[in-house]
């Protein structure tokens, strides 16, 4: 596989090593190249109890038992036994109507918790008529301007039962206040819901992109949530920290764990300086990880996750209760190991990935549809993605025991390596100023960029290998978008005239003096810095649109435009 | 060559990489980034005397983002050829060509062949 990659890739000598093409020359002249893992760790052709470091008094120190600090062995003492993962497959398209059918087919076929994509508008705050909305309603997720929309959301499913995690981000507290008032229509209390907002906002302006604010007050939003969420939403999780998607744009292993731990550092420090105490937000933080093809590399990683994050909730913030040092995390499988050739292979990828989420302790799971190259997910691809999971939970018995690769030499080495290699990026991170300063002197975007173009051309010059890409290419497989014989996904083109005409309704029935009223309360609270969330609710309540919203803090915040990478 | 994002669409590893390898292939490359507006594309495209425009969707949204794109390059009486890349299915494709881009470089093209696409139809304003 790819073994090339970089014995150099070590972060300390990461700044040496910043262009591309060295790091390809270097490797041609190495006649018979190290093999590593994905992200360049060394790999030996065997490895023994000599290579555990600090031998088994050393090891059992390290990991502890699982459920017990420093959880490197899983955050609960029985793991699948006791309960199984969530399998949470992201879904979302069109209006509210639609993706709630979707959300019921999901739930019949034995999916255990709702997981909402909403549409860029959504995302950006732009209700769907506004010009720049027009085009991108409905297309990856679903088109939510009112707290009406979010109710039709939930039409027949209970928001005291049922778990919701909402990938939403630089407007998540308009979102969540959104879904307050659905589940108040229901007669559902704030602290009765269970689920997560993503709510990470350091991740859009590393990868993601979907940022509108600048950092200083996007950093401001995110934690004026989880604030208000340690006062009103104790089941609930209001951030998840997450380095899935910069491992998306390119980074490797080492780096989305540093980056990840980097971001947690940031918020953290936010609340904390806020006068919050860690013990009263920092148990209900969850984390996201991508979970990607290199099997024993990615387990080793999501391990060294729980111990890297107990020894920073410990040592850096005092943590005293053990919750609040014990990392919970959900799993995406990873969209860019798939591939639009010989799609039916994608099916197998993701089943890798999954069991790899699985041994390394995930609590929730996302299986990647196998059309996921084309469009978003079919029925008939979703329903797979979620049998995936069904059959790595029943039939596979890897759920009988916590932990199973627990001792392994090779496990247990990569692990310590994992972790040493990350705490290397997040130093780099902290050294050039923080997650926060980081980002805006553009540093992590410039490894992913470059990593990412590194991966391209490592498929390209056939040094990484891909099954009908680069290596087993089928001839009559036609030309690059001959798209394979199977169904795929198509928006209904009605749906952005449907939701606009929706929308006017209900502004015109509302009440405008309540609604403005409202909308000038959250004014003077984002001008004055106080938490936002009481008066978004009240105005989401009050009918306002996500956009008006959203509008509300524009003005106060002003909005971000990336500087060049280059 | 100008390459941007136009509409709402943040995945952007695809267009950079494309960028990367076109100005190790020699290109002069100038990258607008996200969320750019068909108008802020023309101007800069006359601004820059660009060759080539190339830009890159992947959230299903190229068919009317073209439309509005190539309107914008009539109105400011550009010349160059727009190439696309993305997440586009295969009966757009036609539509796209239809609609006047010289080029589409779907989902799963390989790299060089973007890259030689690319400078083909800067060449001869045609990727045939």
């Amino acid at each position: 596989m790819p073994r090339e990659r970089r014995e150099q890739s070590k972060p300390r000598e990461r700044r040496e090593q910043s262009k591309p093409r060295e790091r390809r020359e270097q490797s041609k002249q190495s006649a018979d190249p190290p093999v590593t893992t994905d992200s360049g760790i060394p790999v030996a052709p065997v490895y023994t109890a000599d290579d555990v470091a600090g031998g088994p008094a050393g090891l059992a120190d390290r990991l502890g038992r699982p459920g017990q600090p420093p959880f490197t062995r899983g955050p609960y003492p029985s793991m699948y036994r006791g309960q199984l993962w969530t399998m949470r497959q992201f879904a979302g398209y069109g209006s509210a109507e639609e993706t709630n059918a979707r959300f019921h087919f999901l739930l019949a076929r034995g999916q255990t918790a709702l997981s909402v994509a909403f549409d860029l508008p959504t995302q950006l705050g732009y209700d769907s008529d506004h010009e720049l909305a027009r085009a991108e309603v409905g297309w990856v997720g679903v088109a939510i301007d009112t707290a009406e929309d979010m109710a039709d959301l939930f039409a027949g499913l209970r928001l005291d039962k049922v778990s919701v995690n909402f990938t939403i981000n630089a407007t998540a507290p308009i979102i969540l206040a959104t879904y307050l008032v659905a589940a108040e229509r229901q007669g559902v209390t704030p602290g009765q819901l269970t689920g997560t907002l993503q709510n990470d906002i350091l991740k859009e302006f590393l990868a993601r992109k979907a940022y509108v604010f600048p950092p200083g007050p996007s950093m401001r939003l995110a934690a004026d949530v989880v604030e208000y969420a340690a006062q009103e939403l104790p089941r609930f999780n209001p951030i998840s920290i997450t380095g899935y998607h910069a491992r998306e744009a390119g980074c490797d292993a080492i780096q989305e764990l540093g980056l990840t731990m980097a971001s947690a550092v940031a918020y953290c420090e936010e609340l904390t300086g806020r006068g919050l105490r860690f013990d009263r937000f920092a148990p209900r933080l969850s984390f996201h990880f991508a979970t990607t093809l290199d099997l024993f590399e990615e387990i080793a990683k999501l391990r060294a996750a729980r111990r890297l994050w107990y020894t920073i909730a410990t040592e850096r913030f005092g943590a005293a209760d053990p919750a609040s040092a014990r990392l919970r995390f959900f799993s995406g499988n990873s969209g860019t190991t798939l591939t639009a050739q010989q799609p039916l292979n994608n099916v197998i990828r993701s089943t890798i990935q999954c069991l790899g989420a699985v041994l390394g302790g995930a609590q929730s799971i996302h299986v990647m549809g196998y059309d996921e190259a084309f469009e978003i997910p079919s029925a008939e691809a979703v329903t797979l993605s979620l049998r995936t999971q069904q059959i790595v939970a029943l039939e596979t018995g890897v759920t009988r025991t916590a932990d199973p690769l627990a001792g392994s030499f090779f496990v247990e080495k990569l692990t310590d390596e994992i972790q040493a290699r990350a705490e290397a990026v997040l130093r780099e991170i902290e050294d050039a100023g923080g997650a926060v300063r980081a980002l805006e002197r553009g540093i992590p975007q410039r490894w992913i960029t470059e990593a990412a173009y590194q991966a391209e051309r490592d498929i390209a010059e056939g040094r990484r290998l891909k099954v009908g890409v680069n290596v087993y290419v089928t001839q009559d497989e036609g030309e690059p978008g001959a798209e394979p014989a199977m169904e795929l996904f198509r928006l209904d083109p009605a749906v952005a005239e449907r939701q606009i005409t929706r929308t006017r309704r209900r502004i015109a029935a509302r009440d405008a003096g309540d609604c403005a009223a409202a909308i000038r309360r959250l004014h003077r609270d984002a001008d004055e810095g106080r938490n936002v969330m009481p008066a978004l609710v009240e105005a989401a309540r009050a009918g306002a649109t996500v956009g008006e919203m959203c509008d509300v803090f524009r003005a106060a915040f002003g909005e971000f435009r990336e500087p060049s990478p280059w | 060559m100008l390459l941007a994002k136009p509409g709402l669409d943040g995945h952007d590893r695809g267009i950079k990489v494309v960028a990367m390898a076109l100005r190790d292939a020699g290109a002069e490359v100038i990258y607008l980034g996200l969320r750019v507006t068909a108008g802020q594309i023309a101007a800069a495209a006359v601004a820059e005397d660009a060759d080539i425009i190339g830009i890159s969707s992947l959230s299903g949204a190229h068919l009317p983002i073209t439309e509005q794109l190539l309107a914008a390059m009539g109105g400011a009486g550009l010349g160059a050829p727009l190439v696309i890349g993305g997440t586009i299915p295969v009966e757009d494709v036609a539509l796209l060509r239809q609609l006047g881009v010289a080029a589409v470089f779907p989902v799963g093209t390989p790299l060089p062949r973007v890259v030689e696409g690319v400078l083909r139809v800067a060449r001869c304003g045609t990727a045939a």
